[in-house]
């Protein structure tokens, strides 16, 4: 952001403060991040740099929490990950499939009730984490689904529905109809259209939604602390307990780890993005 | 000409509009098929228990269902004098049943919440019951201990009879049924709800202006930035987004410790004396820096959104017609960016107003929210009539939030990222 060379000064100072400004907020937000990275690879059993890190020798850094977080034998890292991953993929299945029929049927111009319908299916998104916790806990008490894989599968995939309807809406409001007349007219039958011709148009909005869901159920700990019993332990219960309990440099390797992975999440994120603007033919 | 000529027929012979409303209605139902999976799916495991919440927390059936025949006898007594005989009588038979079933605990329990001093006198009631005559219980009950024949008890057993109750709304606010039947607060040393109420407004509040302050200048920048840097400063934004809420706060929890690195930071420029470290965490200013900078976020997608939007023509055009640069920005720029901080604004307050995680991890006792509470009560007193009703008081904020907002800005100028 260069000046014009007429810029008075007054005005000049006034935009450095600014960018100075800017420059504090990004660092506020970010820098955070950056201080698990180093500490995770301490050698000794501290939370804050040792004098050794501070000199950059390299006997103060190692691999140990790391090994401690797979090889750890009272970890329960291992069955904490798998869990979360199979609770997370099939929540993530389960809101994109609801979540992206849903939203063709709201797309609709026929719609009836389309208003009060779409504040119903996207409320779990609205209301306190911690009130859809007891609700829903209260509904898999009843159901015999407390402390279940199932249970927990279903809880998130009413949390992620309303991502996927809302990124996929977005995506179909730019959506040619005509096209799908155009099948139609050719003779092929919805299901048909759907799969070749709407469903690829879409689809960088419904694997966004995808997304959201899947870091949703992944990163979720509220309604699983009231619904998970030992055997359903996740990696955000566990962060949890640690994190209650005692500061661990194992918990930063976990951390380090959850941090590459939501680069990557996110690294995905903008380029589906990015795709479905060039798809929709919105240049900005 | 009759009015059947007028009218166009298709090429069947049905008239036009009749052809076109049954399409219609043929295209709404097909909409509505498609919605119906998720709708019923939401309405049974979510909609429904949200009600389930409702009826719990004013249900108050256990004691109406423990002493049917007291209640029945009690539907003449006008509650001046001692009940008469006959609720005695009947009061004993259910007290009976009840020793035999082995839930006499729970009845004293539940007559303590209403009032003080049951718990001792039916224990005793218990012992000496069994060796009760038959006949003249009023003087058997009242010989046992002299509360028993206090008028206050019974009428305190009196006001559990109906079915349903709003004392745990009371409760949330500190408020009770005292004995003459009138709604008071509680003591001034023990009104913790109220507090609790007051600092999640409170933090809530100061987190959404927080966030406003430092995301508006940033989101500005972004927005005004050429394409390529603005990109890579997005990434700043984005990748906190996308991180563990627990991440970020197991970064805050290092970063705020007494040995952390801010305040090494702050005894390393002298700020504080190295044997004088602040306390920043456990305490309302964990709560406050955590949740700003997770929150943040929020904040900043939805006003990009909308500044980015904005031409900067615009901004050119004010200042050309005489306007300062800074009364170009507040006549002209900040404006059109109303509906941005109008969502930012929602958005960031109603996460925090819900906000549990965070709060319990680095708030401390003085820095927790009314979500602590109800998740307290849900899961070590086990009083989950009260944590419904508690629940419930803060979804209805929520909700008139919600209705306010769409009142003045509207939601559907809510965007995601």
């Amino acid at each position: 952001m260069a000046l014009p060379k007429y810029t008075e000064p007054h005005y000049r100072i006034w935009h450095y403060i600014y960018l100075t400004i800017c420059g504090a907020v990004f660092f506020f937000l970010i820098a955070p991040l950056f201080v698990i990275f180093p500490l995770s690879f301490n050698a000794e059993e501290f939370l804050s740099f040792s004098d050794g890190m501070k000199r950059l020798d390299p006997d103060a850094f190692s691999l140990r929490w790391y090994k401690d977080m797979v090889y750890g034998t009272k970890n329960p890292w291992g069955l904490a990950a798998k869990n979360s991953f199979i609770i997370a993929i099939f929540a993530t299945i389960g809101s994109v499939i609801l979540g992206t029929i849903a939203a063709l049927g709201l797309s609709s111009r026929h719609m009836p009730y389309k208003g009060l319908i779409m504040a119903v299916l996207i409320s779990p998104m609205i209301v306190p984490l911690i009130i859809s916790g007891v609700a829903i806990f209260f509904f898999m008490a009843k159901a015999g689904l407390a402390a279940t894989h199932t249970g927990i599968v279903l809880a998130h995939i009413i949390l992620g529905t309303p991502f996927v309807v809302i990124t996929v809406t977005a995506t179909l409001s730019g959506f040619d109809h005509s096209v799908t007349r155009a099948a139609a007219s050719l003779g092929s039958d919805p299901v048909n259209t759907f799969m070749k011709i709407t469903l690829p148009l879409i689809l960088p909005g419904v694997i966004s939604g995808g997304l959201f869901a899947f870091v949703t159920s992944f990163d979720e700990v509220v309604v699983v602390l009231f619904l998970a019993g030992l055997e359903n332990t996740t990696i955000p219960i566990q962060m949890w307990t640690g994190l209650r309990e005692q500061l661990s440099p194992t918990i930063l390797a976990v951390a380090t780890c959850l941090i590459i992975l939501s680069t990557l999440i996110l690294v995905t994120a903008e380029l589906l993005r990015r795709r479905s603007e060039r798809l929709r033919g919105i240049n900005r | 000409m009759s009015s059947e000529t007028k009218q166009i027929l298709t090429t069947d012979g049905i008239p036009l509009e009749v052809s076109l409303k049954k399409a219609e209605r043929k295209n709404k139902i097909k909409a509505f098929l498609l919605v119906a999976p998720l709708l019923l799916f939401l309405i049974i495991t979510y909609v429904f228990p949200i009600g389930d919440m409702l009826f719990r927390s004013v249900d108050d059936k256990m004691v109406t269902q423990m002493l049917p025949k007291t209640f029945k006898a009690m539907e003449n007594w006008d509650g001046q004098e001692l009940p008469d005989e006959k609720v005695f009588a009947a009061f004993h038979e259910d007290f009976i049943k009840l020793v035999e079933d082995k839930r006499e605990g729970k009845l004293s329990t539940q007559l303590n919440y209403t009032k003080n001093g049951f718990k001792s006198i039916i224990k005793k009631l218990r012992r000496k019951s069994k060796s009760f005559e038959e006949g003249n219980y009023k003087e058997q009950i009242m010989s046992v201990h002299k509360r028993w024949a206090d008028v206050e008890y019974w009428r305190a057993i009196q006001r559990r009879a109906p079915e349903f109750t709003g004392q745990k709304y009371l409760k949330g606010m500190d408020m009770y049924v005292n004995e003459e039947g009138k709604i008071v607060s509680v003591e001034e040393d023990r009104r913790i709800h109220r507090v609790l109420w007051l600092r999640t407004l409170e933090i809530a509040f100061f987190v959404t202006v927080f966030c406003f302050l430092m995301a508006y200048p940033i989101a500005h920048l972004l927005a005004t930035l050429p394409m390529k840097y603005s990109n890579l400063l997005m990434i700043c934004v984005l990748l906190p987004f996308w991180t563990s809420l627990l991440v970020r706060t197991a970064s805050w929890m290092i970063l705020l410790q007494q040995q952390g690195i801010v305040n090494d930071f702050f005894v390393g420029i002298g700020l504080v004396a190295d044997d004088n470290r602040p306390e920043m965490m456990y305490n309302k200013t964990g709560s406050y820096v955590a949740m700003t900078q997770i929150l943040l976020p929020f904040m900043v997608l939805p006003l990009y959104s909308v500044m980015k939007t904005i031409s900067p023509s615009l901004m050119r055009a004010g200042k050309s017609l005489g306007g300062t640069p800074f009364v170009a920005f507040w006549k002209v720029y900040f404006p059109l960016t109303i509906p941005g901080i109008g969502a930012g604004c929602l958005l960031v307050f109603i996460l925090a107003i819900g906000y549990y995680i965070t709060p319990a991890l680095v708030g401390g006792a003085s820095g927790t929210l009314i979500s602590n509470q109800i998740a307290f009560h849900m899961k070590s007193t086990l009083d989950w009539s009260f944590a419904s009703a508690m629940g419930l008081m803060l979804l209805s904020g929520v909700l008139v939030i919600y209705w306010l907002y769409n009142k003045l800005v509207g939601i559907d100028n809510i965007k995601l990222g």
